[in-house]
């Protein structure tokens, strides 16, 4: 299939940047989008171009690290997958497909399609973890948890921090990313003495990382290739105004 | 206090903030919304009410009060919100972000609201002070709107902002709810009855009014 790009290309954070078009020929249904982009780089190395900068790992689905804006959709038009795991054979002979980053102002652009999403590990850091050490795996059955709280954390944990909640939100607003992680530990009882404090320190920080608030577009879920609810958001906010309740000193006292 | 400003100063707690005062001029308008129907009860139904209302004494001025402090909260936290969310994305993208999943309501939400302010301001002074009435006759409300809809473009005007509190209430009840993260988890977390329900009857009510009276059903 024959194809017209339009590329978002910047050669580095403060450099100006703009929409390039190429062409991109021959290129196969069965190739994935990351693959086409493989391609139409190995073509500008030939003719002594720069290669178009796109950030990949695992190109499983798993990792998080593709991160393009397909035709004004996070990760493009199928739901619930990732860049890498998008298919040529989505699109159309002839289709022209526009390819941006990210775009958020704690998404720093680093250089093309890549962007800085260290504002999301800085959230993590905040309060997305258990403190207590807890040695090595524990025993399967050690400590009983239902059966449906398990599944309901287990989706929230599928998060794979891709950041597509941020670059799909009209509010460029990383609540999803954040309302994921403190539904996964809130649910979980090694997750229960930090919970609250958990929230407010992750909140927070999403607030000082510059995201906006979240108006409940609905947008982020659509976008996340992991399909994450908005009901995290709904437990977020709970988790957050209780904690907003909670004397400040009590909580901070339960594990500083 | 300083826990209060926290929250203040959080998006979560501004958009509490926000919840909170939308669900005090909600149950405000569904009063204000039963109470207009008795206008097809002719004057002694509403003019009575108006009569209970104003006999109260302080306690309207309290609700009054209650209602001011709400709406400017509500504005306010708007606006930073507003403000926020500009700063969040400088740089906007080249083709255009495509909507998804998000409804008209949840996309018209602040125009939507800047629209129904003034609506606000122009009903206050269409009805309650009656600068802007013809023939405005104090405590007589029966009479004043079955005079009030004479003018065409007014009864245009209100129907579009009644149009606008539908979409409003629609968005922002649903969204309140998980807000103040009282919403139950759904299967499908997008579907919202209770505000659909809500957002309807209360736009008809509202809108049914002017038309009946510009189509001659309410006889001065
Ligand atoms: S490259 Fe790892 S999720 Fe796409």
């Amino acid at each position: 299939m024959n194809l017209t790009l339009h590329v978002w290309r910047q050669a580095g954070p403060d450099a100006p940047g703009r929409m390039v078009r190429y062409e991109a020929a021959d290129i196969s249904p069965d190739m994935s989008f990351l693959e086409m982009l493989d391609v139409v780089n190995e073509r500008l190395m030939q003719t002594g171009d720069s290669p178009i900068a796109f950030d990949h790992d695992c190109r499983e689905g798993i990792c998080g690290s593709c991160s393009l804006m397909i035709n004004g959709v996070a990760h493009g038009p199928n739901p619930g997958t990732a860049t890498c795991q998008l298919h040529m054979r989505s699109f159309a002979d002839g289709d022209e497909i526009h390819i941006e980053p990210w775009r958020a102002r704690a998404f720093p652009v680093v250089r093309d399609l890549v962007v800085d999403r260290a504002a999301l590990d800085r959230i993590i850091a905040a309060g997305g973890f258990v403190s207590a050490a807890t040695g090595s795996a524990p025993d399967g059955n050690a400590t009983l948890i239902p059966k449906d709280t398990v599944d309901t954390a287990m989706d929230a944990a599928q998060c794979i921090g891709c950041g597509a909640c941020v670059a799909a939100c009209p509010n460029g607003s990383a609540s999803l990313f954040t309302a994921a992680k403190i539904t996964h530990l809130g649910l979980l009882p090694q997750g229960q003495p930090e919970r609250l404090q958990r929230a407010r320190r992750m909140v927070e920080r999403m607030d000082i990382e510059g995201f906006g608030g979240c108006t409940l577009y609905g947008e982020c879920q659509e976008a996340c290739p992991k399909m994450i609810s908005i009901d995290t958001i709904t437990r977020m906010n709970r988790d957050f105004l209780r904690a907003s309740m909670t004397p400040v000193r009590a909580a901070v006292a339960e594990s500083d | 206090m300083n826990r209060a400003l926290a929250l203040w100063h959080s998006s979560i707690g501004k958009h509490a903030v926000m919840a909170v005062t939308g669900v005090i001029m909600v149950l405000y308008l569904i009063t204000h919304v039963v109470a207009n129907l008795l206008i097809f009860q002719g004057p002694s139904g509403i003019n009575a009410y108006s009569r209970f209302l104003h006999g109260t004494g302080g306690a309207l001025w309290i609700a009054r009060l209650v209602l001011l402090v709400a709406v400017v909260l509500h504005i306010m936290a708007a606006v930073q919100l507003t403000n926020r969310r500009r700063a969040a994305r400088p740089v906007g993208y080249a083709a255009g972000r495509q909507p998804q999943v998000s409804t008209l309501a949840s996309r018209t939400i602040r125009w939507g609201g800047a629209l129904i302010l003034v609506f606000l301001i122009y009903h206050i002074l269409h009805f309650t002070l009656g600068t802007v009435h013809a023939s405005f006759v104090e405590g007589d409300p029966y009479h004043n709107v079955a005079t009030g809809f004479r003018n065409p473009l007014v009864v245009v005007f209100y129907e579009i902002a009644m149009a606008a509190v539908g979409l409003h209430l629609y968005h922002g009840i649903w969204s309140s709810g998980r807000t103040l993260g009282v919403s139950t988890p759904s299967p499908r977390p997008l579907r919202r009855q209770l505000a659909l329900a809500l957002g309807v009857l209360v736009w008809l009510g509202f809108a049914v009014i002017p038309l009946a009276v510009f189509a001659g059903m309410v006889p001065a």
